[in-house]
């Protein structure tokens, strides 16, 4: 089975030929607490690409790529940066969908010599300046705007339209009123051993259950947090990443698949992308989903986990929210799934922070949250534009 | 709250366009009209000026039966600071028409014990204004033509 009858791959063009070697954080707690509106994005993906670049041990010079996201314009922050004149240079949006689409494109730049090493770059301040995901816009509307069709009846939020998916998977599947409490409380868990996470205190089950609905069926900790921050990785061909400072982390694969449309939802809660972008992703990097050691999932929203673990092929479909529970996605457990707390718990960082995450593990830097032997990781987001990567020691 | 204290602000419309016209002037009228394409026959929502289907621009409004079944549906408890702030928890339904496009909507008339998954609906009207209804939609009891129950084919 394919997308439009396109052919599953052709041949296997990127297979470890790009590495991700550097990465870069801002602090996510500190900013989190200190509200300032005239903090910018172009700041602090600066911040994060500062410390990416000295995690590599590259120097600015050294990037003839850049791809930013969610910060406005790649112009200013390119001339900000000092580096006018590049080789590959765009916009990403600011959607959480995006990590992994500028991973993908970072990573085909790279694979086919278009650039030799790209940053990608996000910087996202919408915390201090006010950032909604819900209630009436300010933009005046156009002709082609589709988002009033729902926002005259109340519908704005993309957590609106999780919990949509969401509800209808508990009728399908028959999945209990607490079947995300496990996916829930782990983020937590995960975040109280990060230093750097927003929040750092686990949260009990009847906290779970008790906290107020937002979108009922889902409730306050199936919501990521809104929060400022920047986050940098670097992407360089393999044979330059073998002379850098840290292991590289291989790019076994990457892919995407999208399903798309004026709603956030879709009726298949991502199940053909996810499975489209499996069959190709796991081909190329030649691995099976039981050799992951873990996974750093995408989560904006709680049930996108259960939708990513069974679209990506860890536990059979309808049975994700049995999966999660007795520990089995925590740390020690058969499938650790997002060690740094994730959105709900580290930093909403749309993606990205998940991606150094990964790349933590992969290189045992992770700390108290490490995974044994981590040779093996995926990232992968469960969206409209739907991706998955492996990385490999 | 008495009347007096009542949010006056009122709930967001869409702007009136010449792409969704059609659909606005039959709200007047109680069609649930949506675009329709004279070569190929699709019907889609929301409006566009080209088929989806085949891109032909030889496109007009069809008025469709209104009737649908509910995929989903959730209750929204948030405050935003607007008009619906004053209804939470309110109810969200995600409705597949008979048709094919399927709409985010609201339901009337019916308890909240007696929403089902799949069940039949057909569309009624809120006004909003003197140019525009919405449509919302309310469990659909009536047998289709064929006597077939909706929903089993």
């Amino acid at each position: 089975m394919s997308i439009n009858g396109a052919p599953l791959h052709g041949p296997t063009a990127i297979r470890d030929k790009a590495a991700i070697v550097g990465i870069g954080n801002t602090n996510f707690g500190a900013v989190y607490r200190d509200l300032d509106p005239e903090r910018s994005a172009f700041d602090l993906g600066m911040e994060a690409l500062r410390n990416a670049l000295d995690d590599a041990g590259l120097k600015k010079s050294d990037l003839d790529g850049l791809i930013v996201v969610r910060i406005p314009g790649y112009t200013r922050f390119a001339e900000m940066l000092g580096m006018p004149q590049l080789r590959l240079v765009n916009v990403l949006e600011g959607g959480g969908r995006m990590a992994g689409v500028a991973l993908q494109y970072a990573t085909m730049a790279v694979a086919t010599g278009q650039a030799e090493t790209v940053a990608v770059v996000y910087g996202n301040n919408g915390r201090s300046v006010g950032a909604r995901y819900g209630g009436e816009g300010s933009r005046t509307p156009s002709p082609d705007d589709t988002a009033p069709y729902e926002t005259m009846y109340g519908f704005t939020s993309p957590g609106a339209a999780a919990a949509m998916m969401w509800h209808r998977y508990q009728y399908e599947y028959n999945a209990p009123d607490d079947g995300l409490a496990a996916v829930a409380i782990n983020n937590r868990k995960n975040g109280a051993l990060n230093s750097n996470a927003v929040f750092q205190k686990p949260i009990s089950y009847d906290e779970y259950v008790n906290a107020r609905f937002i979108a009922e069926p889902l409730r306050l900790f199936d919501y990521c947090i809104i929060n400022d921050g920047g986050v940098s990785f670097i992407v360089t061909t393999a044979e330059k990443a073998k002379t850098l400072k840290h292991p590289p982390a291989y790019i076994g694969a990457t892919y995407a698949a999208s399903n798309l449309n004026h709603n956030y939802h879709v009726q298949d809660l991502w199940w053909e992308a996810c499975q489209d972008v499996s069959r190709r992703v796991y081909k190329e990097a030649d691995v099976t989903p039981s050799e992951i050691k873990c996974a750093e999932i995408y989560d904006n929203f709680t049930p996108t986990i259960v939708f990513a673990l069974e679209g990506f092929g860890f536990c059979e479909r309808g049975k994700g929210h049995e999966w999660v529970r007795g520990g089995r996605i925590e740390l020690g457990g058969q499938l650790p799934v997002n060690t740094c707390g994730g959105h709900t718990s580290e930093s909403y960082m749309q993606g990205h922070a998940l991606i150094c995450e990964a790349v933590r593990q992969i290189r045992g830097e992770a700390g108290a949250r490490q995974v044994p032997n981590a040779d093996v990781v995926q990232y992968n987001c469960a969206s409209p534009i739907t991706t998955a990567t492996i990385l490999h020691r | 709250m008495t009347v007096a204290e009542a949010p006056t602000r009122p709930k967001p419309i869409p702007p009136i366009f010449k792409v969704n016209q059609g659909f606005w002037e039959g709200s007047k009228v109680g069609e649930l009209r949506l675009d329709h394409c004279i070569d190929c026959e699709h019907i889609w929502f929301p409006p566009s000026s080209s088929c989806p289907n085949c891109l032909s621009t030889n496109i007009d409004w069809k008025a469709v039966s209104g009737r649908g079944k509910v995929w989903s549906w959730i209750w929204m408890h948030q405050r935003y600071g607007w008009a619906f702030d004053s209804e939470v928890p309110y109810l969200l339904v995600q409705v597949n028409l008979e048709e094919g496009p399927s709409f985010v909507s609201t339901l009337v008339g019916v308890q909240k014990a007696d929403i089902r998954f799949d069940m039949p609906v057909k569309v009624t009207w809120q006004e909003r204004n003197e140019n525009q209804s919405v449509p919302v939609f309310t469990p659909d009891d009536t047998e289709r033509p064929s006597g077939a129950p909706f929903g089993e084919e």
